[in-house]
């Protein structure tokens, strides 16, 4: 089993921060627009830098998404910021028809997704965002793990020419990925391999599934751990090769098991190669005031979760 | 008549539960908060029609909507110490398995709240819907409605806006918190708003404006002038000029306070100049 070093927490928005900064230096097609949440997406240092490129547009997603979207037309490539339920449900016309469907090479990158937003609520914790954006023809759809990965990500998407949707979190979390890692758009990272089960974890996930297959080892269960970064495209022959050896399957991720990772895992093992599954995911709620950690646990997606739905889907093979 | 003294005093308290409930959590908006604590103590003190306990469809009584849900301290204060649920109860704002979410919701079932908000500018929309049904009931009590301005920004105020005149909403109240500031900065330094009373006037509103929105007595006077506009076949603005985080010396004129926790030593100073009134819960 490979050891990960959590070098110190941080919070993924940061790495976005970090990531859309850089980009300012190195890529002076690089806009940004922000609507009244420029500290929240740690889009200070860029306006700062570049007040020429910054839009600051208020109170008002729809005319951002439309405002990104005109930017594309002369060659900016546009980096949107607000948090996950603003960029996506609020305003998910706007992107299917003058993004998406236009085919604009807008950057939706969205903050405080899922659960993890902690006392805010279900007002502001969208659990549904992976789905309405992964239903979207030509949508290129990323939820990264941690700070360097979301950084990474952020500096990897503005080379490639489409419509993204990236997706990161509020809460301090572990780093361990490599610092200046390279991102690749669609590549799954295997991060360890197993003998008995496939762990396919993203976002927060992923280090609670690092966590958890620690646990299971204890247990005398070998567990394989994928981070799926892109959950569109989906790597599919990473997937199959592991569940090849594995034969059983455990979806992780911080957003409704309808819709979200774990429904596309499941089609591409129906297509391919169908073993038993079982889905770390909320249930078909919404979220609610709590702290981060209080709401990971109560809805049951955190190591402990995937524990108990790895040793229920080893027996079930 | 209303006594002043007496609803001044409430103010003070409610202050306090304001900065205890964001303290306690080390989250929350208790700025904007501060800021409409008079404007929605008059309300449910005074200006309000209302009946005893709290029924969903508000039938033959006046109903209130929160659209800038994030003052949820003000409102879960006022909403407690007006009857609608146990004081004691402002003790799990925003605590794991509370009713008093971050965000004011029904999905909890707290009396009082009638819609979810916190995603901005959807309660002038939710408003005009009620006050049509009013309509549809033959119920002649009126519909209030607060919102901030920097939430005036949303689009769809502007829809709801043009279609509350455009069809003669008549028994709807909207309430624009006119303090200047929101998260990255003053109104003006983010999106202007520009001649917020031209722009109602223009969609076709009634607009009075109180100036002194921290003042009860000018609240009263504004409110009773704002009802007897009801009725006429226009719905009625009141832009109610008020002072972020009011009442609370370090957290007033700034947006630095919209959704800031104070420390021990910042309660302990905010509770100094808000001495208890109604008994703290
Ligand atoms: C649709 C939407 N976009 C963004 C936010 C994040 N947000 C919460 S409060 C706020 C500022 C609101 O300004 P204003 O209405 O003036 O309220 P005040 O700060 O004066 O209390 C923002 C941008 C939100 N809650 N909803
Ligand atoms: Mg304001």
């Amino acid at each position: 089993m490979k050891t990960y070093i959590d070098t110190g927490k941080k919070d993924t928005r940061s790495g976005f921060g970090a990531g859309l900064t850089e980009l300012g230096k190195t890529n002076e097609n690089v806009v940004a627009l922000c609507a009244d949440l420029t500290g929240s997406l740690k889009m200070d240092a860029f306006k700062a830098n570049h007040p020429e490129r910054f839009f600051q547009v208020g109170i008002a997603e729809a005319n951002m998404m439309g405002m990104a979207a005109g930017l594309t037309i002369g060659g900016k490539i546009p980096f949107t910021g607000t948090f996950a339920n603003f960029s996506t449900g609020r305003v998910y016309d706007q992107i299917r028809q003058s993004i998406a469907y236009s085919g604009k090479n807008v950057k939706i990158c969205a903050s405080h997704a899922g659960v993890t937003l902690g006392e805010d609520g279900a007002t502001h914790q969208i659990l549904e965002d992976l789905g309405l954006m992964k239903m979207l023809p030509g949508m290129t759809v990323i939820n990264t793990c941690d700070y360097n990965q979301t950084k990474a990500a952020t500096i990897a998407i503005a080379d490639y020419d489409g419509p993204v949707y990236l997706r990161f979190g509020r809460p301090k979390v572990a780093n361990f990925t490599p610092e200046n890692g390279s991102f690749t758009i669609g590549k799954a990272v295997e991060l360890q391999e197993g003998t008995d089960v496939t762990i396919i974890a993203t976002g927060h996930l992923v280090w609670e599934a690092l966590e958890a297959c620690k646990t299971l080892q204890e247990k005398g269960i070998s567990a394989g751990v994928i981070n799926i970064h892109t959950i569109k495209p989906l790597d599919a022959a990473a997937i199959l090769k592991s569940v090849a050896i594995t034969g059983c399957v455990v979806t992780a991720e911080e957003h409704n098991y309808l819709g979200g990772l774990g429904e596309s895992v499941s089609r591409i093992l129906a297509e391919n190669h169908p073993v038993p599954q079982e889905f770390v995911a909320t249930q078909d709620t919404f979220g609610e005031s709590g702290t981060p950690d209080q709401l990971m646990e109560k809805y049951g997606l955190n190591a402990a979760a995937i524990v108990k739905a790895a040793t229920k889907v080893v027996a079930r093979k | 008549m209303a006594d002043i003294t007496q609803l001044e005093a409430f103010v003070t308290q409610v202050r306090r539960d304001i900065v205890r409930q964001v303290h306690k959590v080390n989250s929350g908006h208790p700025g904007g908060s501060l800021g409409c604590a008079e404007f929605l103590v008059a309300l449910y003190q005074h200006v309000l029609q209302r009946k005893e306990g709290f029924n969903m469809d508000g039938n033959q009584e006046d109903i209130f909507f929160l659209s800038n849900g994030h003052i949820s301290p003000v409102f879960y204060s006022v909403l407690a110490r007006s009857g609608y649920f146990p004081v004691e109860e402002l003790n799990t704002f925003r605590l794991l398995n509370s009713r008093l979410q971050g965000h004011p919701t029904t999905h909890e079932g707290l009396p009082g709240i009638r819609i979810a908000s916190g995603s901005l500018g959807q309660g002038i929309s939710v408003a005009i819907g009620a006050a049509a049904a009013k309509k549809l009931n033959n119920d002649n009590h009126i519909v209030y409605a607060l919102c901030g301005d920097g939430e005036l920004q949303e689009g769809q105020n502007w829809e709801a806006i043009m279609y509350g005149s455009g069809n003669k909403v008549d028994n709807l109240i909207v309430a624009v918190d006119l303090n200047g500031q929101q998260i990255d900065g003053s109104t003006d330094t983010v999106l202007p708003l520009g001649d917020v009373k031209g722009k109602f006037e223009a969609f076709g509103w009634d607009v009075v404006t109180i100036e002194q929105g921290n003042d009860i007595q000018a609240i009263l006077e504004g409110m009773e002038s704002a009802k007897t506009k009801t009725g006429q076949g226009k719905p009625i603005c009141v832009l109610l000029q008020t002072v972020m985080g009011n009442g609370v010396d370090f957290m007033m004129h700034t947006h630095a306070w919209h959704g800031k926790a104070p420390n021990d030593e910042q309660l302990a100073s905010a509770l100094a100049q808000n001495p208890e009134t109604l008994g703290d819960y």
